[in-house]
């Protein structure tokens, strides 16, 4: 069974949000406005933080990209009280839209933030959506699923090809979409592929790795190309 | 023992057989504010949680805190009356039945506080279809209905002989007095039963409220967020909840006190005894609040010190301090000393813990939501009028419960009392005599085996 996988490398994010608007894009992720913007309403499944650099105050901002970190051994699947929230044989957190009760624990459980509550009804069906992704209601979570929808579509063509799911077949819309090529995804069980050299690499370090969440998505430090 | 044609104890049952002015008042005043809940729920239904104040990374605030708060009160029902119960004090009979009303109802409050929070209330009966024991909110569940169906039997018992009473002197309702009182005569043998039974009760009813308490902090201490995750957050808020109680049952004895004339019965002893137990508990709650604030900012983790300051100095300063003043340094001035104005001092204290005490469970919960370990920036939280509804509404809806309770039983146990005036006096004087070296043991004492 693949263990996919996520490498950001910091050192050649510029900022640019083009991840961002393609998972909003490719996951019928809601705009919710002005007004719920400035009350801290944004759902934002994959997210661009910024941080100021603290060895260059004022001049330099740091970009870490957040989606979800398909953690491992997820803190938000363990306080769910209805099996809404679960790491799936993939390896992937996933969330079931339609039993969600909208308690919000893994929200206050999440060490990341990186689940997202409908305040309102934000969505409506309406042409233009993508139609592999459900559209969610008003009063539950939702969160990154890796494009999980891609992985079923590219399982199901090679099904139909009687053949293994080529490496590179399944790609989330952030990496696909990011001109910097910072974003890199594949199998982490996969001693060929990219993600699993890279995750080696002495560069590579894990959000908040203390906590033991054991993170999927996994960082290269900023550094060779600092200038 | 129960003999209808004893009238001394009438007071006690007026407010069952006449209704005056204030009554309605009351009420209404009540229903005003119920109605303001009601209003915001519906709208809260209706539009969904937007309407609230609530946002990412604040995703819990008001209900999250009131749900914490009530279900401390319902604290005051096991505290007081098991354990008065258990240790023979004789001064907890006018008090015992206030205590354990006070826990029914507050449940039903403090239950329905998660119901108001969910964003999904239509999906409720998930939790029983698909639940998942791993998560606290199950351990809740599963304790707070132990507790809610242990303490309404808890209740019901010591009422049966009241309600005796009431089959018996009072002309109305008389089909739903006599099915409750469930054919009560007064015999030895009956008498008995109760008494084993109430015991049972006391005992079984202590560890549970103990766990409701603990589990209920187990929702903030099981997760891996900052000043949360503490490992003496169970006998804290089991401190804490027993603290509001004591205070809550203080504030009702003292409004029923003045609106149904009982200073024959609530005597400033009642309330001395019951501030000094409030200010021990303060003591006790100042104790942990400094071992669990002193370790944080010893330990001085970044993340935790973000939480730390943000109390101390930062957005939420005033709730921080006001909770210090209001839990610790007004009570213990008021209590200190209750030689004189006793009553007022203790109502005081009492109102200013009640505030509190809800303080505590607010910065408890939000300033560590509010501020993330990545760098999200600080979310701010405003309650809107629908949460401010929510409270209103919760607090209008017990004293409602509460009040019409007092229309249909007596609230203060009259067969205690009774019970008090013909047994309790010569029980006393023996038990008094065998604590003294010049007696004997009584016969019916268990031998002493062994040591």
């Amino acid at each position: 069974m693949a263990l996919w996988g996520m490498v950001i490398d910091l050192d050649r994010c510029t900022g640019c949000q083009a991840c961002v608007m393609a998972c909003k894009a490719e996951n019928n992720v809601p705009a919710v406005g002005a007004k719920e913007a400035v009350r801290g309403r944004i759902i934002s499944w994959m997210q661009v933080l910024t941080e100021e650099d603290e060895e260059h105050p004022g001049e330099v901002k740091r970009f870490l990209p957040r989606p979800c970190l398909q953690c491992d051994d997820p803190p938000c699947t363990k306080v769910c009280p209805v099996y809404a929230t679960y790491r799936d044989p993939d390896g992937i957190v996933a969330q079931i839209y339609a039993r969600c009760i909208g308690c919000r624990f893994c929200m206050a459980a999440c060490p990341y933030n990186a689940k997202y509550f409908n305040w309102y009804r934000y969505q409506k069906e309406a042409p233009g959506q993508n139609p592999d992704v459900s559209v969610r209601p008003k009063g539950v979570v939702e969160k990154c699923t890796f494009c999980h929808h891609r992985l079923q579509k590219a399982r199901e063509r090679a099904l139909a090809e009687r053949r293994e799911v080529a490496p590179g077949e399944y790609v989330p819309a952030c990496a696909e979409a990011c001109p910097a090529r910072a974003i890199i995804f594949g199998d982490l069980s996969d001693p060929g592929s990219e993600v699993f050299r890279l995750a080696r690499s002495p560069r590579a370090f894990r959000l908040l790795e203390q906590l033991g969440t054991k993170p999927k998505v996994i960082y290269l430090t900023e550094g060779e190309g600092r200038g | 023992m129960a003999d209808p044609a004893d009238t001394r104890d009438a007071a006690l049952l007026a407010p069952i057989e006449r209704t005056g002015r204030g009554f309605y008042w009351t009420v209404g005043l009540l229903s005003l504010l119920i109605l303001w809940g009601a209003v915001a729920y519906w709208t809260q239904f209706d539009e969904g949680l937007g309407v609230t104040g609530l946002h990412q990374p604040v995703s819990w605030g008001f209900y999250v805190t009131n749900f914490v708060f009530f279900i401390g009160i319902s604290h005051a029902g096991t505290l007081i009356s098991a354990i008065l119960r258990l240790s023979k004090a004789e001064w907890r009979r006018p008090i015992t039945r206030m205590a354990e009303v006070i826990t029914v109802m507050v449940l039903f409050i403090g239950a329905g506080q998660i119901l108001v929070d969910l964003g999904r209330p239509d999906r409720m009966m998930n939790i029983i279809r698909y639940g998942r024991y791993q998560s606290p909110l199950l351990w809740d569940a599963t304790s707070i209905s132990a507790y809610l169906t242990a303490s309404m039997i808890y209740l019901y018992i010591p009422m049966i002989p009241d309600i005796a009473i009431l089959r018996d002197r009072v002309r109305k309702r008389k089909l739903l007095y006599s099915v409750l009182a469930m054919g009560w005569t007064g015999s030895e043998h009956q008498q008995k039963v109760l008494n084993r039974a109430i015991a049972i009760m006391a005992v079984l009813v202590i560890p549970i409220a103990v766990s409701v308490h603990t589990v209920v902090s187990f929702v903030f201490s099981m997760t891996l967020q900052p000043m949360w995750r503490s490992t003496i957050f169970g006998p804290y808020f089991v401190v804490g909840a027993i603290f509001s109680g004591i205070a809550a049952l203080i504030v009702a004895m003292l409004v029923f006190r003045k609106a149904y004339g009982l200073h024959g019965y609530l005597k400033p002893i009642h309330f001395r005894y019951l501030g000094q137990l409030l200010l021990v508990m303060s003591l006790l709650w100042f104790y942990f609040t400094f071992a669990e604030y002193l370790t944080a900012y010893y330990g001085n983790e970044p993340e935790e010190m973000h939480v730390f300051w943000a109390k101390f100095s930062g957005p939420f300063w005033p709730f921080f301090w006001g909770m210090a003043v209001t839990n610790f340094v007004i009570p213990v001035l008021c209590l200190v000393r209750l030689g004189r104005h006793t009553i007022g001092k203790v109502l005081t204290a009492s109102l200013s813990v009640t505030v509190g005490m809800w303080l505590e469970r607010f910065i408890i919960v939000v300033p560590t939501l509010s501020n993330p370990r990545l760098p999200f920036g600080e979310g701010i939280y405003f309650p809107t009028w629908v949460e401010w509804g929510e409270l209103a509404g919760s607090f209008a809806l017990f004293a409602l419960f509460f009040v019409l309770f007092t229309k249909l039983f007596p609230v203060i146990s009259i067969w205690e009392i009774r019970e008090g005036r013909e047994v309790g006096l010569k029980e006393v004087e023996e038990r008094l005599l065998t604590y003294l070296p010049e007696t004997a043991e009584p016969r019916h004492a268990e031998p002493e085996r062994g040591w």
